[in-house]
């Protein structure tokens, strides 16, 4: 059954969404929105350095997102306005990645797999490093749920009651280059920051706590995934922006309904 | 028995020094109080305590396993970010409801537990900062301009909250403030900071240093006497004043 395409497309779909709920939540909540975009677009950089030297491609996009994503929290952690040297690492990154993928010499490869995701041609193997990946970063990030979150709310508070608000910054920076990895394929390098932030989101006007946000971010991102997957099989269109659709949709609805959804 | 201690304490951030040689220490029960002008580096001493703010110079050591209850000069809480009173005092530790709900009333609110976060007004935020700073059991609060926002009678009903506690708890008390005055009488120690110690000592001391004038000016020592006389008059209105939340 598993060689049904389809199937295998929703289960690797469904895993990535699982594992970008709760640590877009973070993404959200910490206002790092630009952290998601450096990060995946460096994906591209990491497609070229894993070609250049046969190491599996999703190797080289680990290695290349958990270098840039260091290199952006560490400019992060100063207070001096970096907002548009992120933005230049950011598009650089894109840019960069784009020509060193054309200059390995030898390979032919299509490029807007790697930049919107090619979900329907994923393997067996690629869904199993999926899951792999994606309950890693469910691990990292309910292991440090609370220490997270108090380190989100204020860093003093969490120092003063003997939490290492540097360290929680560094879990989340290994979560963000193990989602980007393994999220490559299914949305793409150019999408990916967006199924990290639209679920959580979308999520945000029916949660009073901050469990409830990720739990939500996670249902939301399962049912864009497979209302994108149908869509794409219906109207023919591409599928990791079909899905990325289908996610704004929601946060258009959830939005839309929020004042109802307050008044509760 | 010493809770915090400091010898030779200097800060700063980058090449700028904000505070210089500052040997200090806390004991159990006491309640100091840190005034000085903005940027005399008053919040810089308070997170190098903590361990937030790495020392130039000088050593910063805490009593083993000391449990601080701090409450931040800011908190800013992200609007996309849903958090109830409750939720927010079972951080970073998970919290018996029933000692929840003792903190906030404590803390003077009792009736906050199932409220967002984001609807609270000024003085019910601060109180709300103070309960979780008290669970836990701390050995010594630490408050960094906890009364923002609040207007006279709300500062001065917050203090004899803490007051309250500190008599209940016996802990330690270091805080930042801005209301000279209120602050000064509920003090048992008042440091004056700017950019180095000026003055320390009792508050009637420090009113009287010279230091201390040249950077307040003469009026204060007449409204610490104010204060001081109106002292009793001031406890009953804020029990009215608390009993409307």
């Amino acid at each position: 059954m598993l060689d049904d395409f389809i199937l295998r497309a929703a289960l690797a779909g469904l895993g990535v969404a699982l594992a970008a709920a709760p640590l877009g939540c973070f993404v959200v909540w910490r206002r790092m929105a630009y952290f998601g975009d450096a990060t995946s677009h460096a994906a591209l950089l990491g497609v070229a350095l894993a070609l250049a030297t046969e190491l599996p491609v999703i190797g080289g996009v680990l290695i290349v997102a958990l270098i840039m994503a260091l290199i952006v929290s560490s400019l992060s952690e100063r207070q001096v306005s970096t907002d548009a040297l992120l933005g230049v690492l950011a598009h650089a990154g894109l840019a960069l990645g784009l020509v060193a993928v054309s200059l390995v010499p030898g390979q032919r490869v299509d490029l807007s797999a790697y930049l919107f995701g090619d979900i329907l041609a994923v393997t067996i193997g690629d869904v199993v490093m999926i899951w792999f990946g994606a309950v890693l970063v469910a691990l990292l990030v309910v292991w440090r749920w609370q220490a997270l979150l108090t380190a989100t709310l204020n860093p003093d508070l969490a120092t003063a009651s003997g939490g290492n608000p540097r360290r929680e910054q560094l879990i989340l920076t290994i979560a963000l280059a193990i989602t980007v990895a393994v999220a490559l394929k299914v949305v793409g390098a150019l999408l990916i920051a967006a199924m990290l932030v639209i679920p959580a989101a979308a999520a945000r006007p029916f949660a009073r706590t901050p469990e409830m946000m990720a739990i939500c971010a996670m249902i939301l991102g399962a049912i864009a995934v497979f209302a994108g997957l149908a869509a794409s099989f219906y109207f023919d269109t591409p599928t990791g922006p079909s899905i990325v659709s289908a996610a704004a949709v929601l946060f258009a609805l959830t939005t839309g309904l929020s004042p109802a959804l307050q008044r509760r | 028995m010493k809770l915090i201690e400091s010898h030779g304490l200097t800060l700063g951030y980058g090449q700028v020094k904000v505070l210089r040689d500052v040997s200090f220490a806390i004991e159990r029960g006491e309640i100091v109080t840190v005034v000085g002008p903005n940027g005399s580096g008053k919040s810089s001493l308070l997170r190098a305590l903590i361990g937030a703010l790495k020392p130039v110079a000088g050593t910063v050591s805490r009593a083993n396993g000391l449990r601080i209850g701090y409450v931040p000069q800011k908190l800013q809480i992200d609007a996309t970010l849903p958090m109830t009173v409750k939720r927010f005092l079972n951080l970073p530790r998970r919290q018996k409801a029933a000692e929840c709900d003792a903190a906030l009333t404590r803390a003077g609110v009792p009736e906050l537990a199932g409220t967002q976060m984001a609807s609270l007004s000024g003085g019910q935020f601060q109180r709300v900062l103070l309960a979780r700073a008290l669970l836990g059991t701390p050995d010594i609060l630490i408050l960094d301009e906890a009364t923002q926002g609040l207007d006279q009678p709300g500062a001065a009903a917050f203090y004899r909250q803490i007051e309250d506690v500190r008599r209940e708890l016996n802990l330690a008390v270091l805080m930042v403030s801005h209301d000279l005055h209120v602050v000064m009488a509920a003090s048992d120690r008042v440091l004056c900071l700017n950019g180095h110690i000026c003055c320390e000592g009792t508050p009637e001391i420090v009113a009287d240093a010279p230091e201390y004038r040249a950077l307040f000016g003469t009026g204060t020592q007449g409204t610490l006497a104010l204060y001081r006389h109106d002292h009793d008059h001031a406890h009953d209105h804020s029990h009215d004043h608390g009993s409307i939340h």
